[in-house]
């Protein structure tokens, strides 16, 4: 589904990624952890589309397409979903309205019909009950006023809604409670699929025990420092990830 | 730059679509402006002594007037003499069909929704006899008329009202009110008549009725609207479809006058004029004095404006709050966008006691355009209780264009309350970029946050106006029309 090869970028003049491989299949979980500033985050923007990272050597495939050759809006129907780590607030555009547009957005692309108000509102019933959405938050504006729990539950939400193939999510565990990272949890692995992937993207081993990941890939300075299954991330609780920095450091010599 | 940056001002670089149509064969007056020019055009009208003598009066106080120059726009002089002053306006060539209409205006006019008849008759094509629109607005002059509902041109109630026009005409906005106040006083070629007698509701929004009937009103308008006691009307100026006009200057008037108790008058404008070109060249300069009067207890005034077209704009639709328990509103959207500038607010005047006024205004910026927003709350002595809320907010699309605030506030009673809150956003490329994620192109995310930004004055249009609103300002704001 998608293959990441010798992936750089950088902001400005800083070089944040320093070549990411990554290949991710259909059905699979993968968690990339690292410490702050290894570019986790910028990997999760740069793979939306975020225009203010240069993308300066490698390639991403992704099920078959060049995606760094697509508009952020066509990767997004194309089926990738990036849950954002800082939400962001559209005052005076209703929740509903916002997704219905994107929704419809997205099935246009696909060759489908609009839904209609009724079909879209069934379909937001069932979807908020995932996520244990508070009705009110449905015709509140987008994000205004949302605790950060409710707008990290609202992203999950919008990737029920809009039903990804490649869902990333970026910090979602963030300033979340443990309840409410039990039910973000929940709601991600109900939407888990044989056809569709989910990257998260998390500082903490603590998500994990609700999401369960096939794979664990461990970012330091711009790169992949080391992959391997879930007991990756207990080992990582476990130490921290002084190790793996110390472990790199000849690397990013000959790079 | 970001490329989201870049397309923002893509967006706001496009130009008007449509020229100016400037063949219309007509009567007109000599070139220039003189006490003979007044003449010329009350008798061109057949107009009433008193008029003559009313339009002479403003013409010779406006010869002692000086042009403001304290509104925060530029622009060049204008040379008063190098304009006719009445042209009454001829028939355009007659179009055998739509086929024949300049295929970008008929897009334009899809996208915002105007329904084939209308496109017809506002390129000026020969509708059918169904649809013949002198016969439609016929029936709805004599709907009104069964109520005692006045509405006709201005003209039209000089012959046939003279009574009620004398005593209303200039009592809101004098003559001598202002420098294009007088301008207009004494040069006014037409405009409309309103009157809604005591109790009466009129049962429809006089806007399908303006709409089919006022496309040529000219330069210099004149609006006159009297509610009686216990009545109701709403109002709708103007036309979200792009207005052709060869005048380059249009200085309007309008009064409102809520005369007795519990009278209601609702008044709303989409105003869509030629901006001129991306350089800033031509388009039309908008001078209006728009202003109402709440005479009678507990009535109520309420502007709603929508503001998208002309190069410069220049009004402040106040009202007066005279009587006690009486309510004034203001609902406006200007936007700016290539080198157009406004300067546009409100007068809330305060005079009778437990008066309230409520201010909300949205000023979009793009391009190199420049909004400002300039309101005045007033609270005279007597107005016990008077409360007053303002709200101004500014959107930025760009980093070339400005927005600007000139709130005053003079308070004269103590037990009065007046809040004011002001914002300044940029459209973020944040937004841009969430909105995009989730799959919605440039325009459409631009769209959405505008019209998000706007929604509580589009809340306060017509249904019919506010869905048209909200497609013109996408129109306004796109970049890639068509």
């Amino acid at each position: 589904m998608l293959e990441i090869r010798d992936l750089h970028a950088r902001i400005g003049t800083t070089e944040i990624l320093n070549g990411i491989t990554l290949s991710v299949n259909a059905g699979e979980v993968h968690a990339i952890m690292g410490p702050n500033g290894s570019g986790k985050s910028t990997l999760a923007q740069v793979l939306a589309g975020r225009d203010t990272y240069e993308v300066t050597n490698g390639s991403v495939l992704y099920n078959g397409k060049d995606l760094l050759d697509m508009d952020p809006e066509e990767r997004a129907r194309e089926g990738l979903f990036l849950a954002f780590q800082y939400p962001v607030e559209i005052p005076g555009v209703s929740n509903t309205y916002f997704l219905k547009s994107a929704l419809n957005a997205i099935r246009k692309h696909r060759g489908l019909d609009d839904l209609d108000a009724v079909e879209f509102l069934q379909l937001v019933k069932e979807k908020m009950r995932l996520v244990q959405l508070d009705e009110t938050l449905l015709s509140r504006p987008v994000n205004e006023g949302f605790s950060g729990g409710e707008k990290k539950r609202n992203e999950i939400f919008h990737m029920a809604v809009l039903e990804p193939k490649l869902a990333i999510l970026d910090e979602t565990d963030s300033g979340l409670d443990i309840d409410a990272l039990r039910i973000v949890a929940d709601g991600v692995n109900k939407l888990r699929r044989k056809d569709n992937a989910v990257i998260v993207v998390t500082h903490y081993q603590r998500l994990l025990n609700y999401i369960v990941p096939d794979f664990v890939h461990v970012m330091v300075d711009g790169h992949i420092a080391k992959s391997g299954g879930k007991e990756l991330a207990l080992t990582l609780e476990e130490r921290g990830y002084d190790w793996l920095k110390e472990d790199v450091e000849p690397m990013s010599v000959h790079a | 730059m970001s490329t989201e940056t870049n397309t923002i001002e893509e967006l706001a670089n496009q130009e008007y679509k449509w020229g100016f149509v400037t063949d219309i064969e007509a009567d007109e007056a000599p070139k220039g402006l003189s006490e003979g020019t007044v003449r010329f055009i009350s008798e061109k009208k057949k107009e009433p002594e008193w008029l003559l003598e009313w339009r002479l009066k403003a013409f010779r106080h406006w010869l002692t007037m000086t042009e403001p120059r304290w509104p925060n726009v530029r622009y060049s002089l204008i040379d008063y003499q190098d304009i006719i002053y009445y042209s009454a306006p001829k028939p355009k060539k007659e179009l055998k069909s739509l086929s024949e209409v300049d295929p970008e205006l008929l897009k334009t006019y899809e996208k915002l929704g105007i329904s084939l008849q209308e496109q017809e008759r506002l390129s000026g094509v020969a509708v059918d006899a169904v649809f013949d629109s002198v016969s439609v607005a016929t029936t709805f002059r004599e709907k009104l008329m069964e109520l005692g509902i006045v509405f006709c041109s201005f003209s039209e109630a000089v012959q046939h009202h003279p009574d009620l026009v004398r005593k209303h005409l200039g009592s809101v906005v004098p003559a001598n009110d202002n420098f294009f106040a007088a301008l207009n006083s004494a040069v006014f070629s037409d405009g409309s008549f309103c009157y809604i007698p005591k109790g009466v509701r009129c049962p429809m929004e006089l806007s399908t009725y303006f709409r089919i009937n006022a496309a040529n009103t000219g330069q210099f308008e004149r609006t006159l609207i009297v509610a009686e006691a216990d009545s109701y009307v709403s109002y709708l100026e103007g036309c979200t479809a792009p207005m052709r006009d060869k005048n380059q200057l249009h200085a309007a008037v309008v009064e409102l006058i809520a005369a007795g108790d519990n009278a209601q008058i609702k008044y709303s404008t989409v105003q869509n004029w030629y901006p001129g070109d991306k350089e800033g060249r031509g388009g039309i300069y908008n001078f209006v004095t728009k202003r109402g009067k709440c005479i009678g207890k507990n009535s109520k005034i309420s502007w709603t404006q929508v503001e998208t077209g002309s190069a410069i704009t220049w009004k402040y639709p106040s009202v007066l709050l005279q009587g006690d328990d009486s309510v004034g509103e203001f609902y406006s959207v200007a936007v700016v966008n290539n080198y157009q500038q406004a300067d546009t607010g409100t007068k809330m005047i305060h005079i009778g006691k437990n008066t309230r006024s409520t201010i909300v205004s949205k000023g979009i910026s793009a391009g190199r355009g420049q909004n400002s927003y300039r309101g005045l709350v007033n609270v005279k002595k007597g107005a016990t209780n008077a409360r007053n809320f303002s709200q101004c907010d500014s959107l930025l699309l760009g980093d070339k264009c400005g927005a600007h605030t000139f709130p005053y506030i003079e308070v004269k009673n103590t037990t009065s309350k007046v809040e004011h809150e002001a914002s300044t956003s940029k459209i973020g490329e944040d937004q841009i970029f969430y909105c995009k994620q989730r799959g919605l192109s440039t325009e459409d995310a631009v769209n959405l946050i505008v019209n998000g930004f706007c929604k509580e004055v589009f809340r306060e249009l017509p249904m019919e106006f506010a869905v048209e609103a909200q497609k013109l300002l996408g129109v306004s704001l796109e970049g890639s029309v068509g």
